[in-house]
């Protein structure tokens, strides 16, 4: 399998999760040492996220595929809360939809967001995900589902990595279609 | 065919004619960073291999959220950022100067720029005409090191205002109610343009409000045209040279017409723990409250204070109820106090804390206890905002917090008018 083909085990989370469930503000003094902050990934919203995520990952055989409802990453702009969610361990993240900076961030990190009706994944499913098709299959149920294509330009920055990688190798932004 | 207002602007800005939809790339004419997203765009920055501002001039860092620090990292954080500006040669607006997006109304966004900065309510400049829009640390840094920044160009909104606010009716009345008419997410990605017969007598201050909160939908930008009010505020603030006239073109093309007539709100809040959970004030009056705050980039403006300062004027607090009071910047604390408004104010028992973010975002100022209720004149209460998950925040108007803090419950504020 490579980087665009990949297989993966869902934690589920609910609609509405902000950025401030993500990583609350009373850890803003953290926000310079990632990895005390991540240890507080939405440790109020969902309680052993970080954890459970760090068992899956420590298995090595899937990566941890986030699965969100609506309108994940709500709020403020801090890119960390995807920062400290990658460093969680996650190697995706499924939404129905997500909030417009926090997708922007994700992606700025390499860390791919993909948009789909999450309501037929359940906690636990084993995903398979296609990035450059687009297609999700939930090996647990067998149902397909696909999702919207992200513009070029950011499909760009995520093949190299995330947004700094990109700029560091182009010196520049270039629109391609 | 017409162009909306975020097409017009964009066209300008990407030196092409650009439409709901396309992705362009736009040159950035100011960008910021605030005390906690900016050490990370810093260290975006040197990683991105650039070592200088593509134009210092026109890049501002602002210490406001944690102002003054209340721990060690944080001050660390500000040193870093202090000597960035120096090693650069940007703007610094240090601690005690004000929130980011008051000093970028009162200093900088003029009608038809693009403005980016690391905070979600940078949004509030397109009260000036400006297409402000948050982004994170990445994307600043790259707007810091290039001077320029790519767009997918969004759909607009257009947002239709007749009518006049009645007493005891305020620009946050409006947003309130708009945010649970549209909801936290039916804005995604959109423009949010404001129009109508009302905007001839809605200040700046008024529309820094209702842009501010634009992102609580949801929305990209939050964008007002510009008129004679727009012209007098730039000229009171030394750059009238910078005001343009800006309008959408008749015949743009709007996703949604969203009508209202201000004739008929009422007093509104949000209630624990979203902000499109949003109901009259007389339908949750009787809340018990321990902190009401007066004050962030939404609501901590002259006008703000005025309201606030009449309503508690010789008064006092509730005695279970703080009040707590952060003008957004030191010009707007300098008039309230030689208005009289902050000598009203602590007469009341209130508590004047520094120009800044203070208790808005949860680490210092105000921060909450074990099942304390806050009614804010913040823009969000997510739990665990003012830095609790087991406290409850409601947000209202600046007239509906003070009310309230004179009962210790949720009052409506027309019952002091």
């Amino acid at each position: 399998m490579s980087d665009l083909v990949f297989k993966g085990r869902a934690i589920k989370l609910a609609d509405n999760i902000s950025t401030d469930d993500i990583i609350p503000g009373r850890f803003a003094h953290l926000r310079s040492n990632l990895p005390e902050l991540a240890k507080h990934v939405l440790e109020d919203a969902a309680p052993g996220f970080a954890s459970k995520a760090k068992a899956l990952s420590a298995t090595g055989e899937a990566k941890v595929i986030l699965v969100a409802g609506k309108n994940l990453g709500l709020g403020s702009s801090r890119e960390h809360a995807p920062v400290v969610i990658k460093m969680a361990g996650v190697g995706a993240i499924l939404a129905r939809s997500a909030a417009r900076i926090f997708f922007r961030n994700a992606i700025n990190q390499g860390l791919p967001v993909l948009l789909c009706d999450t309501d037929r994944i359940g906690d636990g499913d084993e995903l398979e995900i296609n990035l450059t098709s687009g297609k999700i299959t939930n090996l647990s149920s067998g149902i397909a589902l696909t999702c919207g294509k992200m513009p070029p330009i950011m499909s760009a920055i995520l093949k190299e990595g995330g947004l700094i990688p990109y700029v560091r190798k182009h010196k520049d932004l270039v629109i391609t279609d | 065919m017409g162009k909306t207002l975020a097409e017009k602007i964009l066209s300008v800005k990407s030196h092409c004619e650009a439409e709901a939809g396309d992705v362009v790339i736009v040159d950035v004419d100011l960008a910021f960073i605030q005390d906690t997203t900016g050490p990370l765009t810093v260290r975006r920055f040197k990683e991105s291999g650039f070592e200088a501002l593509a134009r210092p001039q026109q890049t501002v860092i602002f210490l406001d959220h944690a102002a003054p620090s209340p721990a060690q990292q944080l001050s660390n954080d500000h040193v870093l950022l202090r000597g960035f500006g120096e090693e650069t040669g940007c703007c610094i607006y240090d601690v005690g100067e004000g929130i980011c997006h008051q000093l970028v109304a009162e200093n900088f966004a003029s009608p038809g720029d693009v403005v980016v900065g690391a905070d979600s309510h940078t949004i509030t400049a397109g009260a000036l005409g400006a297409f402000a829009t948050g982004m994170g640390s990445s994307d600043v840094a790259v707007a810091l090191a290039l001077g320029k920044i790519w767009l997918r160009v969004p759909e607009s909104f257009l947002i239709n205002l007749s009518g006049a606010f009645a007493r005891g009716v305020y620009a946050k009345d409006l947003v309130l109610y708009l945010i649970g008419r549209i909801g936290a997410d039916g804005a995604n990605y959109k423009a949010l343009e404001f129009s109508g017969e009302a905007l001839a007598e809605m200040t700046i201050s008024e529309r820094l409000t209702v842009a501010n909160m634009a992102v609580e939908a949801g929305a990209k930008v939050g964008l007002f045209p510009t008129d004679e009010i727009t012209r007098d505020f730039l000229r009171e603030h030394g750059r009238g040279d910078k005001y343009k006239p800006l309008s959408a073109d008749t015949g743009a093309n709007y996703e949604q017409v969203i009508s209202v007539n201000l004739d008929q709100l009422e007093p509104m809040l949000s209630l624990p723990h979203a902000v499109d959970n949003v109901r009259p004030v007389a339908q949750v009056k009787g809340v018990r409250i321990q902190q009401a705050f007066i004050g962030t980039c939404t609501n901590g403006r002259l006008e703000d204070l005025a309201v606030a300062a009449e309503i508690v004027e010789g008064k006092d607090r509730h005695p279970t109820t703080r009040l707590l009071i952060a003008p957004a910047s030191r010009q707007v604390l300098i008039q309230a106090m030689e208005r009289g408004y902050i000598q009203a104010l602590v007469g009341a028992g209130a508590i004047i804390l520094p120009p800044g973010c203070a208790a808005c975002l949860g680490l210092h100022q105000g921060v909450l206890g074990d099942d304390e209720v806050c009614l804010s004149t913040a823009n969000r209460n997510f739990r665990g905002r003012m830095g609790n998950p087991e406290a409850e925040i409601y947000l209202a108007s600046p007239a509906t917090a003070a009310a309230s803090a004179i009962r210790g419950e949720i009052t409506d504020p027309r019952e002091f008018m």
